[in-house]
């Protein structure tokens, strides 16, 4: 179990009635790694976050997490993991202190106080502890929504969108968590649409398109199927942004 | 599996609790209406409402705490609303908690919020005359079948809250619950109604159990009253359980 990847999908399908979203997904994550998921609105991220996290049923296909098939031993696979969704999920009426008990308490741990004050610190949230968190900023609730992901110290993390509606520095400090998590060997499944944030933070990058991947690799490989540079004078390195375009615009004319 | 559902249950419920007991005006704003209500039947129409022997307010007050009770599950709906739509409910779900403890805490929340604004109702009405000789026991009687009947209107509750799409709409359900007792012998004798309003105020469940509660009360030999009251109260339980733990497995899988 140890050697197989945390995170394993194939052929994962879903549809909503008539409307396919994903249409056959492959990929794996390796252990320790971050793995971004691009992809614009609707073309299936938080579906296949939702699959992976036992929210979703799939209609076909296989996923494991941490060795556990998500459909068929999903306690082990949420024992396993943590979710940040798109919007953060956090008790408004509770302080920060109390939401960070709270989930201490659920995941059955030692000594809730101390998991908490330690994130709390962690997060630079110690002076608002107290507070209830409705009197937050952005920045601080999705602060608080990953510290609340972390409690435990589970093996996987799926990040779903982490930063939508962050304005930059609230996006920074998130960029900073992320890049941390991996330094302590978290595995960890990201979703974006910005290109920045998955040039900045991934090892690997899957683009999804249309429910399908269409591409899949570092960001040198993904350079790579750019067009190579022609009659410029200076030869000018993609950025992701123009790998992606060239890519789904091409899947576009071909599909 | 059940100790995980025993802890999770209260850790849960905990929470649940602290939202009632930072939002105090929730328990007032419940108690506010059936006060109101009985102050103005007592004071203003109670006169003309021909009880017999019975002191009006003793005559009133068990349909006044109905009445209480349908107006407090309706933040029982509110509350479940705010959690599937803050995303929590999702954090909750991808957790390795016993799922059907995230509504248990909701139900058990409802129970403590409705016990605690049934205090204040029973408080003023002490206030303005109402007076009980039941025993222990009689008292106890009273208290299970309110239990009963928060349990299962609690449960009611439950289904707008996960299926409504938003906060306004999840309370509309308890307007009919509020409703019901008027059409029953909670406030009048139902001698006097015309044939098909007196056939339905006495086969429906609230005048059974308004006269449970008030020969429990009054000190008085209970009839089958108390069992058609037990009756509807535990298959309306049932019967909402089951169609709330439906939608909780179609809504949220």
């Amino acid at each position: 179990m140890t050697t197989d990847p945390p995170i394993r999908v194939r052929g994962l399908a879903k549809s909503y009635g008539p409307v396919e979203v994903l249409r056959g997904v492959d990929f794996d994550v390796a252990r320790g790694s971050v793995f971004a998921l691009l992809g614009a609105n609707g073309a299936g991220k938080t579906t296949t976050v939702r699959i992976l996290a036992t929210l979703l049923r799939a209609d076909a296909g296989t996923a494991t997490v941490n060795g556990f098939d998500v459909a068929t031993r999903a306690a082990g696979v949420r024992e396993s993991i943590s979710l940040t969704g798109q919007f953060a999920a956090v008790d408004d009426i509770l302080s920060g202190q109390e939401n960070l008990v709270l989930v201490a308490r659920l995941r059955h741990l030692d000594d809730p106080g101390a998991v908490a004050d330690d994130l709390l610190a962690r997060f630079s949230l110690t002076d608002a502890a107290e507070r209830r968190v409705s009197t937050y900023s952005g920045g601080m609730r999705r602060r608080l929504d990953i510290a609340m992901s972390l409690v435990g110290d589970p093996p996987v993390i799926f990040l779903d969108e982490p930063t939508a509606g962050l304005d930059p520095e609230g996006r920074v400090e998130v960029w900073r968590t992320v890049e941390e998590l991996a330094e302590h060997g978290t595995t960890v499944l990201l979703t974006t649409q910005y290109l920045e944030e998955a040039e900045r933070l991934a090892d690997l990058i899957a683009i999804l398109h249309e429910g399908r991947i269409i591409a899949h690799g570092t960001l040198t490989d993904l350079r790579r199927l750019f067009p190579p540079p022609t009659t410029e004078y200076v030869e000018k390195q993609p950025t992701l942004e123009d790998v992606f375009l060239a890519i789904v615009g091409g899947a576009k004319e071909r599909g | 599996m059940t100790v995980h559902l025993l802890h999770d249950t209260a850790v849960l419920t905990a929470r649940t609790l602290r939202h009632v007991t930072r939002s105090v005006d929730t328990i007032i704003t419940t108690a506010v209406t059936p006060v109101a209500m009985m102050l103005m039947f007592v004071y203003v129409f109670g006169g003309a409402i021909d009880t017999g022997r019975t002191r009006y307010v003793d005559y009133l007050l068990p349909g006044i705490l109905l009445i209480t009770v349908a107006s407090g599950v309706a933040y029982t709906a509110l509350r479940l609303v705010v959690d599937r739509e803050s995303g929590i409910f999702e954090r909750f779900r991808s957790m390795p908690i016993a799922r059907s403890g995230v509504l248990w805490a909701h139900v058990l929340t409802s129970v403590v919020a409705n016990a605690i604004s049934l205090a204040v109702v029973v408080g003023v009405a002490l206030l303005m005359g109402f007076r009980s000789g039941a025993g222990v026991g009689a008292w106890l009687a009273v208290a299970g079948i309110l239990l009963l009947f928060t349990l299962a209107l609690t449960w009611i509750a439950v289904i707008p809250g996960l299926t409504a799409t938003s906060v306004e709409g999840a309370g509309a359900f308890s307007y009919p619950l509020i409703f019901l007792p008027f059409l029953s012998s909670a406030f009048v004798p139902t001698a006097t109604m015309p044939g098909p309003v007196r056939w339905f105020a006495e086969h429906q469940p609230v005048t059974p159990i308004v006269t449970a509660l008030r020969d429990l009360l009054a000190e008085r030999p209970v009839g089958g009253a108390i069992w058609t009251a037990l009756g509807w109260c535990a298959g309306t339980l049932a019967v909402a359980y089951a169609f709330a733990v439906a939608a909780y497995r179609r809504r949220i899988g």
